[in-house]
């Protein structure tokens, strides 16, 4: 087995564009597309074909964060979908530290899941209410083979997310939300990964919670060199969290680069009326 | 019409969940109810609408125009809900009933509180529904709620709201399952219907910067209780109480700022 080296990164700096500057992206989606056929309405043609995602391009780079926007239905899903290897692309491509990532039994992904962490869901609805909190943490480490002291790792992440070693033997209905996002994020680093995966559904969340779990976020960032990549349409969360965003509509890509140009300099006619339609307080 | 909420109290075991809380609002009034989950907030609307959980004991006073509304005999209580008091709630896929069409549930408070013919419903949804902002409202009245976007079952649930013309409507977190372009959407029709029709509005959140679009005035409640009250700019730009203080600094370290 080859392991990836950053020895690449003084060649990928100078490299694509408006993706990650700096050093070799950590994730990379190149032409990503994905169709899927509908059920035919004529018995003698094909069914139409939907486009979920077209030629997407997206790049993470190591300690970077990186935000998806665009409503329910743009594609945000479908491209985080393909880039976790949890669905097989139409076409294109994805890697990580420049190994090819594809889907396929648990056993060959086990290199990439160690290297994600992901947070995919309410944590309301994503939390076993049977099982204790802390067996429900350490479950990515069962399953990807950690070696070492589950218990004491479990103890460490659930102290680095606030809240106490203790927990570990509660149960979930016993947290409040915060607690709850707290106990999902700490289930999605207790491996270590490089990369975080999340769907953000902040916007039902106490705005004092909100305001934790941005903190929160970015200690882990700096902490642990955690890249993020952020599934959201709050952008007041991605203003606070991202360096780059790149912004979906109707499966395609229609803008991506730093935060603040994107959000503050929007040229596309879709960002201008989503930045238009966002709440304020000033 | 005026609501006036007086020393309301509401105890569920031996918490108060709503304590010693007064607000008024005034005909064209927009007032915002604002707090984090637990702060009571919504269990004052559900007391204003006689819809509180069997367990709660409920004191004080709620009037409509002076007429007390708290003790009321449940047959009188669901006249006020839908002709006198309009209420929408969070989740429009819950709120509407998945096997009656559009335009029967936009119709279905007046058929509950008077005597209108099947054509003459016909005809007032289909007013409603254009009045919402619905797309061609002669023909989504024939439809079922899944052949509707999100926020087009959410102007459903506030036509079902206005069809019986109101004099007040009640809002508790209408936007929050809604994408930002569709909420701005519901929110400028919110204020329409207020500034055109002189209802009033009490609108209920936990969050600022949606309550800063809709609303002149709040109330911010905290543990039960209001612990400040006044124009939603005051409160934004110099809030006094530590909570308030608290809830615009969170605002500020997680919304959008524009400049």
């Amino acid at each position: 087995m080859t392991e990836p080296t950053g020895e690449a990164d003084a060649a990928g700096a100078a490299g694509a564009a408006g993706r990650a500057a700096g050093p070799s992206p950590l994730l990379s989606g190149r032409g990503l597309t994905r169709t899927f056929r509908l059920p035919r309405r004529s018995p003698f043609q094909p069914g139409p074909v939907r486009h979920a995602l077209v030629d997407a391009d997206l790049d993470v780079g190591p300690g970077e964060s990186v935000a998806l926007i665009g409503e329910s239905g743009s594609g945000k899903s479908t491209l985080v979908r393909l880039l976790l290897a949890l669905d097989r692309p139409t076409d294109g491509t994805v890697t990580f530290d420049g190994r090819p990532v594809e889907p396929g039994r648990a056993a060959q992904l086990r290199w990439f899941r160690r290297q994600t962490g992901v947070v995919l869901q309410d944590p309301y609805s994503s939390l076993d209410p049977r099982m204790r909190v802390g067996d429900t943490v350490a479950e990515p480490l069962r399953h990807l083979h950690v070696e070492g002291d589950h218990r004491a790792l479990v103890a460490e992440v659930l102290e680095r997310v606030g809240l106490d070693a203790a927990d570990a033997e509660r149960w979930p209905h016993e947290f409040s939300g915060g607690q709850r996002q707290r106990v999902a994020l700490a289930r999605a680093v207790v491996h270590r990964p490089r990369l975080r995966v999340g769907d953000e559904p902040m916007s039902a969340l106490d705005v004092t919670v909100r305001a934790q779990i941005i903190e929160l976020l970015r200690e882990l960032r700096a902490d642990l060199g955690l890249s993020l990549l952020l599934v959201s349409h709050d952008i007041g969360l991605v203003q606070h969290l991202a360096d780059r965003v790149a912004v979906l509509r109707d499966g395609r890509v229609v803008e991506q680069g730093a935060t603040d140009d994107v959000l503050r300099r929007p040229q596309h006619e879709y960002t201008r009326s989503l930045i238009a339609s966002v709440p304020t307080i000033d | 019409m005026t609501l006036e909420i007086d020393h309301l109290t509401v105890t569920i075991g031996d918490r108060a969940v709503v304590d010693d809380l007064s607000l008024r609002l005034d005909d064209g009034a927009r007032l915002g109810l604002i707090g984090e989950s637990g702060s009571g907030k919504s269990l004052t609307t559900l007391a204003v609408l006689g819809l509180l959980p069997r367990t709660a004991r409920v004191g004080g006073s709620v009037r409509l125009d002076g007429r007390e509304l708290l003790g009321l005999p449940e047959r009188e209580l669901a006249r006020v809900r839908g002709a006198v008091v309009g209420t929408v709630f969070q989740d429009p896929r819950t709120a509407l009933d998945p096997v009656m069409t559009v335009g029967r549930q936009i119709a279905e408070p007046l058929r509950l509180h008077g005597t209108v013919t099947r054509r003459e419903a016909r005809r007032r949804a289909v007013e409603a529904a254009a009045e919402v902002g619905l797309p061609e409202p002669d023909r989504i009245v024939d439809r079922y709620p899944h052949q509707l976007s999100g926020g087009q079952r959410q102007r459903v649930v506030i036509a079902t709201a206005l069809i019986t013309r109101p004099a007040v409507l009640l809002a508790d977190e209408p936007t929050t399952a809604l994408d930002v372009t569709t909420q701005a959407e519901v929110l400028r029709l919110f204020r329409r219907l207020v500034d055109d029709r002189g209802a009033s509005l009490l609108f209920v959140t936990h969050d600022l910067a949606v309550l800063a679009q809709v609303a002149e005035e709040a109330v911010v409640l905290s543990r039960g209780r209001a612990v400040e009250s006044g124009p939603v700019t005051r409160l934004l730009h110099a809030p006094e109480h530590p909570v308030t203080r608290g809830l615009v600094a969170a605002t500020r370290a997680t919304t959008w700022r524009a400049s």
